[in-house]
């Protein structure tokens, strides 16, 4: 393997590592907080205990968060070297004002959550609890403007004299739509593994007859609050096919697996075998017009397949020839206006050309052939695309019914009536971690072949490091999180099979 | 001095001035790690060690989280070559830190003592790794590393572990370790009891001896290293493209600067006067806690001053090393991203005062013994 597959495998391993324990920290965080402020306005003691349980869980869940996080924001450094220079001018800034405004809050009131229950008063630490909540959401809210200027790279332009993207309108940046609707989508799914953790653990208490008025009170709050985490997570999962459908039209229909534009609106295909050498969909089901409803949000509007798709992007490639070649004159002659006026025309494209480095480094002198090839290599991995978009669609479904008819048995407080349910229950709970890493694998494995849509490819943003410090590193890291992975899920089974009692060394008759 | 020539002045200060976070506050509980295995003997006084910055060593290690970002908004060029430039010695950093979060949290999860002790282990290596590490990094610098750039600004080095790992750099790993040992046990000294604050008390003396000593060979050795000087006039406020100046290396050049400016001893006499001050006042470990603060805020200072304008020197196409003046981020990032330091790190600061208050007072043998949240 060469170092661009090797540095990709190793942020992908590391990113998915990371994102199992994001996730549940997110979720968790809001459901401690509403714990502990039904705690404070009722007074009940059970309340604290639950939130102290939980808590303890939640801390284990969250040192692994933090140690695989920090891996997260150095390795844009060590092996996307030519990505931090080439994008860090934008890119940099969300990511140290994540610092600034998130870690700092969320690092800085876990340590009181955890230390200060008999140093603050009951109010104090409730808001020492949601300032942590806070910062944790604050931190999914900046890495995803982040995340979401890679997927659409608004407010920011090409310097020639730099030879790199700068920011033009932070504003733009900010609230780039992308990065609001996977915002939204991303949090939502947080609260979903969150609510699911909480649901599951209690209904095996229940099903063990253990800790009854625990379990009942920790599943209501999980019910209500899963469920409404639930319907944000699909309803706002179609809001980024929304906006995917408006700029990262390859990307959708490589999750349609649709190798030809259909008349509008086009039909979403339920069931098909992508066949990539014949560029068709086998047995295909189709359920007519619901895609493009969702993409385009119109019943006239045109989903483009991914040939047309490929044709167009021939044009860009060209295109970016052109600003490559021109690019070169100017960096020559960095006096004469008339070469930055050309530049200006293409340099839109330049990120198209750049796509051409991977078949020649000369490729201002790319011919028909070569500019055909980079051209099919705009396609994603169609059949991972295809499937892991609908397991994760269907996963989240799943998590409204489940949701739903708990939200029904706590109103109608028979949560520990019916075994079947809290079977289901249990038997739910791997499955928000198998969604969120498929939803990853579909958000930036489908971005691919580029690591900023339209800019720059992800080949040419590696380090000028060697494969095997690469290859070293990876193994490394495949190890270290491995065994930290092992020890982090023995504490946390020990502690779920203790339960309250002896986790939080609860007086005798507390359930 | 034009706008984009005041911004990159600010935002070499304000790198300084992160480094300078990261070692103060970072700095204790790396420092405090360091010293786990030796001045905690007991299990009880190793919890008391570690129970110590339990409440805060996470605000605290985010001076590092924050560092690495804020190097990436502002000074991309620099984040990119350094981290990549020396990858195999910030991969055994990152590896040591990650040990840190598990180490905390989970080691006094179970009763078990081989458990317990292989993470005792784990922070100390978390604790002399990353201190020693970035101490060595420095020292590289002031060498120059060996790398260029291409026409497309891709970068290329010949930068090998072995080599960074040379006898000046070795040095200034030392000091920056004897540095952080030290400002740690005045951690100690201040927030542990019993025990635990006499071991460390003395620990205090042996780390500042040995900090004044390593601190002034590495200053005497700096005397016979070639410094970096920019060659002519050079535009403050051009594009940044580290290609465009020429740069020669000259004797006693890292001496250049304070020659110029005397007053920048002021940063040395920083260094030393916070060890001479924290050891005398270790019967008063609150003050003693602020004079060895100075410590790590001196020895950043007087390094940053003697490199400037350079932020990272090239060896081997010196043309191509990376300044203040041809490194950073365009006007307006740099500008937005002052707005945000400004507007917000008065908010952390205050927050983290408010927390330090909130768990004063020393950690107790019956603090660790009584409690199922301390580590």
């Amino acid at each position: 393997m060469d170092i661009v597959e090797l540095s990709r495998l190793q942020f992908a391993a590391t990113a998915l590592y990371h994102f199992l324990f994001v996730p549940l920290t997110l979720g968790l965080s809001i459901l401690l907080g509403i714990m502990e402020t039904v705690y404070v306005m009722t007074g009940k003691a059970i309340w604290k205990q639950l939130v102290q349980f939980w808590g303890v869980l939640f801390g284990i869940n969250f040192a692994m968060g933090v140690a695989t996080g920090i891996t997260m924001e150095f390795q844009f450094g060590t092996n996307w070297a030519y990505y931090s220079h080439y994008v860090g001018d934008v890119f940099g800034a969300p990511l140290a004002i994540e610092g600034l405004m998130a870690f700092f809050l969320e690092a800085t009131f876990v340590g009181l959550f955890f230390f200060a229950w008999d140093r603050l008063s009951k109010i104090q630490h409730l808001m020492a609890t949601w300032l942590l909540a806070l910062g944790t959401n604050l931190s999914a809210l900046w890495i995803l403007i982040a995340n979401g200027w890679m997927q659409y790279p608004v407010g920011a332009r090409f310097n020639a004299d730099t030879m790199r993207m700068e920011v033009t309108d932070f504003m733009a940046v900010l609230f780039n739509p992308v990065a609001q609707a996977k915002f939204v989508h991303t949090v939502s799914a947080g609260y979903v593994c969150g609510s699911v953790f909480v649901l599951a653990i209690s209904a095996m208490y229940l099903l063990q007859g253990r800790y009854k008025e625990f379990a009942k009170r920790s599943m209501t709050v999980a019910a209500s609050f899963g469920l409404a985490s639930a319907l944000s997570v699909v309803v706002l999962g179609d809001e980024s096919g929304y906006t995917a459908g408006q700029n990262q039209k390859m990307k959708i229909a490589a999750i349609e697996a649709m190798w030809d534009t259909e008349p509008a609106p086009a039909s979403f295909t339920l069931f098909g075998l992508p066949d990539l050498a014949a560029h068709k969909t086998n047995y295909e089901i189709k359920v007519p017009w619901v895609l493009g409803l969702i993409a385009t949000r119109s019943s006239d509007q045109v989903v483009p397949g991914i040939d047309q798709l490929v044709d167009q992007a021939k044009g860009h490639i060209a295109n970016g020839v052109l600003a490559y070649r021109t690019l070169q004159q100017v960096r020559a002659h960095p006096k004469d206006a008339a070469l930055r006026t050309e530049l200006d025309a293409h340099v839109g494209d330049l990120g198209y050309g750049l796509l051409l480095k991977r078949f020649r480094p000369d490729i201002e002198n790319a011919t028909a052939d070569d500019i055909a090839k980079a051209a099919a290599s705009t396609i994603p991995d169609v059949p991972v695309l295809f499937w892991s978009f609908r397991f994760m669609v269907g996963i989240g479904f799943w998590f409204i019914a489940l949701f739903a008819v708990a939200f029904w048995f706590s109103a109608k407080r028979q949560l520990d009536r019916y075994r079947s349910f809290l079977w289901a229950a249990v038997l739910t709970f791997p499955l928000p971690w198998v969604a969120i890493e498929l939803g990853w694998i579909v958000a930036e494995y489908g971005r691919q072949p580029w690591a900023v849509v339209g800019v720059l490819p992800t080949a040419l943003g590696v380090s000028s490091t060697s494969a095997s410090n690469v290859l070293f590193s990876l193994l490394g890291f495949v190890i270290f999180y491995s065994a930290l992975l092992v020890a982090d899920i023995y504490l946390l089974q020990k502690f779920i099979r203790l339960g309250p009692q002896e986790t939080i060394e609860l007086p005798e008759d507390a359930t | 001095m034009s706008e984009y020539e005041i911004l990159r002045l600010i935002w070499w200060a304000l790198l300084g001035i992160l480094l300078i976070g990261f070692a103060v506050m970072d700095g204790f509980d790396l420092g405090t790690a360091a010293l786990l295995p030796f001045v905690g003997r007991t299990d009880t006084e190793r919890r008391i060690v570690i129970n110590t910055v339990g409440p805060v060593w996470e605000g605290n290690q985010v001076w590092f989280i924050l560092g690495g970002g804020a190097i990436f908004a502002a000074w991309p060029m620099l984040y990119a070559a350094s981290f990549s430039g020396f990858y195999l010695a910030m991969i055994l950093v990152l590896a040591t830190l990650i040990l840190r979060p598990a180490g905390f949290k989970f080691r006094s999860k179970l009763e078990n003592t081989r458990w317990r002790t292989f993470w005792d282990w784990a922070l100390f290596a978390g604790g002399i790794v990353p201190a020693t590490v970035f101490g060595v990094a420095f020292g590289n610098l002031f060498e120059g590393v060996p790398f260029g750039f291409d026409g497309d600004m891709r970068m290329h080095s010949t930068i090998s572990l072995l080599g960074l790992l040379n006898p000046f750099a070795l040095l200034c790993g030392l000091v920056s370790l004897s540095m952080i040992v030290f400002h740690g046990a005045s951690w100690l000294n201040y927030k542990a009891s019993g025990m635990v604050k006499m071991r460390a008390s003395a620990a205090m003396l042996y780390a500042g001896i040995a900090f004044v000593v390593l601190f002034t060979l590495a200053g005497m050795w700096l005397g016979q290293i070639d410094g970096y000087q920019i060659v002519g006039a050079m535009a403050h406020d051009g594009p940044s493209n580290p290609l465009l100046k020429t740069v020669t290396r000259v004797p006693h050049g890292w001496f250049a600067n304070v020659s110029a400016h005397p007053a920048l001893l002021l940063t040395l006499f920083a260094a030393y006067g916070g060890v001479v001050l924290a050891v005398l006042l270790r019967r008063f470990p609150g003050y003693a806690m602020l004079c060895s603060a100075l410590v790590p805020a001196g020895t950043i200072a007087t390094a940053g001053a003697a490199l400037f304008p350079f932020l990272m020197p090239s060896s081997s196409e010196p043309g191509a090393s990376l300044t203040v003046w041809d490194a950073s981020s365009s006007s307006l990032t740099l500008a937005i991203m002052l707005g945000c330091v400004v507007l917000m790190l008065p908010v952390v600061i205050a927050y983290t005062t408010i927390v330090y208050r909130v768990m004063r007072g020393p950690v107790k043998a019956s603090d660790v013994e009584d409690s199922h949240s301390a580590y």
